[in-house]
């Protein structure tokens, strides 16, 4: 455990030294800052609390900047350091692989959390300074969407390490880690949109549309952020809320499923690895 | 004190079908130096890495201090200091961070850190420096640095004065002296083989992942029974020597020098009928076969075996 913590701060620490927790805390502030006061404008004030707005805008940016950034963070933390051979001295000393892996989650994921709940707590602590009323059903999905943030982070943090363990090379690992990025963010929910469309306005069966959206950790966090509540009517995402079977419960299970799992594919590639 | 610290026994490592280490077997015993030669590709660093226990043999054993070093996470490591080839740090980190996180891994006081750093002669204004700032000679005194933290037991280093400018060197060797002394066993690989010959108590000579010769740089010399090298300058206008040259095969390799090789038994005798008449000699050179020579020996011998 002592090992694992020991790891973990190392990586915290290169973090702040190549600036990579400033670049993506600035990054995510300036973001939902900007979504928080230009976007809310077109709303005016009819009734639609600023924050829900914000909520909304924030969730549809996650999911596509925070799987990057945690890519990013993640695909060369075991290939990178065996081609440095930084990862040769590590493993003389008296660590197990398993606990490198494990500090090194620890220490990406405390840099992406720090930005993110600096990052996006800018937006909410400038709208509370503003003056603006937020009721405590707000607040609580404003809490909702931060942590499933962090937790949609750790999902991609593991799927980097997976990337990274399996791969031979750096260059691999990014060119994979693009492609995963592309698949789920983009091309997974086009094609079922296609699906969609293509099934002639029958609607697929429930449970394979529940099966659909939980094999995606983005689909499964929007539909955490944006299926209910005020999100919901806003984004418009309530409609295929209703036709599911997904609460809350199944859906951040099934985003630790997606930590799990490929957190240990990743520790099991990179204890058959050889140096 | 001869207690060994290291048991080697019987290892071959296969990587699908190349095989890098066949049928070694040898021991390190406490303070001891020993010294690993051999081409690149020999498996010298396979062998390093059998007694970290980064990668299991495919056949044989490998006990260090005691214990399998492959197994689990390894108490064993706490007592080893390695300092692989070419070392490398992470570039953001100082050298003083990188030596307390290393430290703390071992669970070492890094107290001990700006000795350690003096001892192996890196700057305490460099150390605060990013190690990404380094020169290649920096970057290796770090690595020395923290293959000795905690005192280890057993040290495996990896082509470790690469880098060093020779009075680092020099510096590194009696460094190692003070380690075998306070009864540290030390395994080098190195390249640099007239350097070893110094230092080391025992020399291991690989090739293709084969030990070929095992011993101290004199029983070797046995061994290999390579003649030593005889030059002598006689003084000018002096014939006694040009005389000898018939009865022994001198060769000419200067106006009044002479060089022969001589057997090891037939040495002194050689030498005493030189130096017989010591006016006439102007210079004597004795030079014994180096392990150079006896690495190229070995080699050419096991390569004529086959």
């Amino acid at each position: 455990m002592k090992n694992i913590l020991i790891i973990a701060r190392k990586e915290v620490r290169e973090g702040l030294r190549n600036r990579w927790v400033l670049a993506t805390t600035l990054l995510l502030a300036a973001l939902s800052l900007t979504l928080s006061f230009l976007g809310s404008a077109p709303t005016g004030n009819v009734g639609v609390n600023q924050l829900d707005v914000v909520i909304v805008s924030l969730s549809s940016l996650t999911i596509f900047l925070v799987p990057l950034i945690a890519l990013l963070l993640s695909h060369d933390a075991i290939v990178g350091e065996m081609e440095r051979g930084t990862m040769l001295l590590l493993l003389s000393y008296p660590v197990s692989r398993n606990q490198v892996i494990l500090g090194k989650f620890a220490g990406h994921l405390s840099i992406l959390a720090f930005a993110t709940l600096f990052g996006y707590g800018a937006a909410a602590a400038a709208l509370a300074a503003t003056g603006t009323e937020i009721d405590t059903a707000t607040w609580s999905s404003f809490v909702t969407m931060l942590c499933s943030s962090v937790l949609l982070g750790a999902v991609f943090i593991a799927i980097g390490y997976l990337v990274s363990a399996r791969v031979r090379e750096r260059s691999t690992a990014g060119g994979v880690a693009i492609g995963i990025w592309l698949f789920f963010v983009l091309i997974y929910d086009m094609a079922l949109l296609g699906a969609l469309v293509a099934s002639g306005g029958h609607a697929l069966p429930g449970g394979l549309l529940d099966a659909l959206l939980l094999l995606n950790p983005t689909d499964a966090y929007r539909m955490l952020n944006l299926g209910s509540g005020e999100a919901s009517a806003l984004s418009g995402l309530g409609g295929v809320a209703e036709h599911t079977g997904l609460n809350a419960t199944v859906l951040v299970g099934a985003l630790f499923g997606w930590i799990v799992l490929p957190l240990s594919l990743a520790a099991a590639s990179f204890s058959r690895r050889e140096l | 004190m001869t207690k060994p610290a290291v048991i080697v026994s019987g290892i071959a490592k296969r990587y699908g079908k190349v095989s890098a280490v066949r049928d070694v077997s040898f021991q390190l015993n406490e303070g001891e130096i020993v010294a690993l030669v051999g081409h690149n590709g020999a498996g010298k660093t396979t062998i390093v890495k059998l007694l970290l226990g980064l990668i299991r043999p495919s056949e044989g054993s490998v006990e260090v201090l005691g214990e399998d070093p492959a197994k689990g996470d390894s108490a064993v490591r706490q007592r080893l200091g390695y300092l692989p080839e070419s070392v490398a740090f992470h570039m953001a980190l100082t050298g003083r961070e990188t030596l307390a996180f290393y430290a703390r891994l071992k669970r070492i006081d890094s107290s001990r850190a700006p000795e350690l750093l003096e001892r192996v002669g890196l700057a305490a204004d460099a150390a605060d420096r990013p190690v990404r700032t380094y020169s290649k000679g920096m970057r290796q005194r770090l690595g020395l640095a923290q293959a000795l933290l905690g005192q280890p037991r057993v040290l495996l280093l990896d082509e470790p004065t690469s880098g060093l400018d020779p009075a680092l060197r020099r510096r590194f060797y009696d460094l190692l002296d003070n380690l075998r002394s306070s009864g540290t066993t030390i395994l080098l690989s190195s390249h640099a083989l007239t350097e070893l010959e110094d230092c080391a108590d025992r020399v291991l000579i690989l090739n293709e992942g084969v030990k070929i010769a095992d011993g101290t740089i004199e029983s070797l010399r046995r061994i290999a029974r390579l003649p030593t090298k005889i030059s002598v300058t006689q003084t000018e206008g002096d014939t006694s020597l040009s005389r000898m040259t018939s009865c022994h095969a001198w060769t000419k390799t200067g106006p009044d020098t002479f060089e022969t090789e001589v057997a090891m038994e037939g040495k002194i005798s050689l030498l005493k009928e030189v130096t017989a008449n010591p006016t006439d000699v102007a210079a004597l050179h004795v030079t014994e076969p180096t392990l150079d020579d006896l690495y190229a020996h070995f080699l050419n011998s096991r390569r004529a075996a086959q």
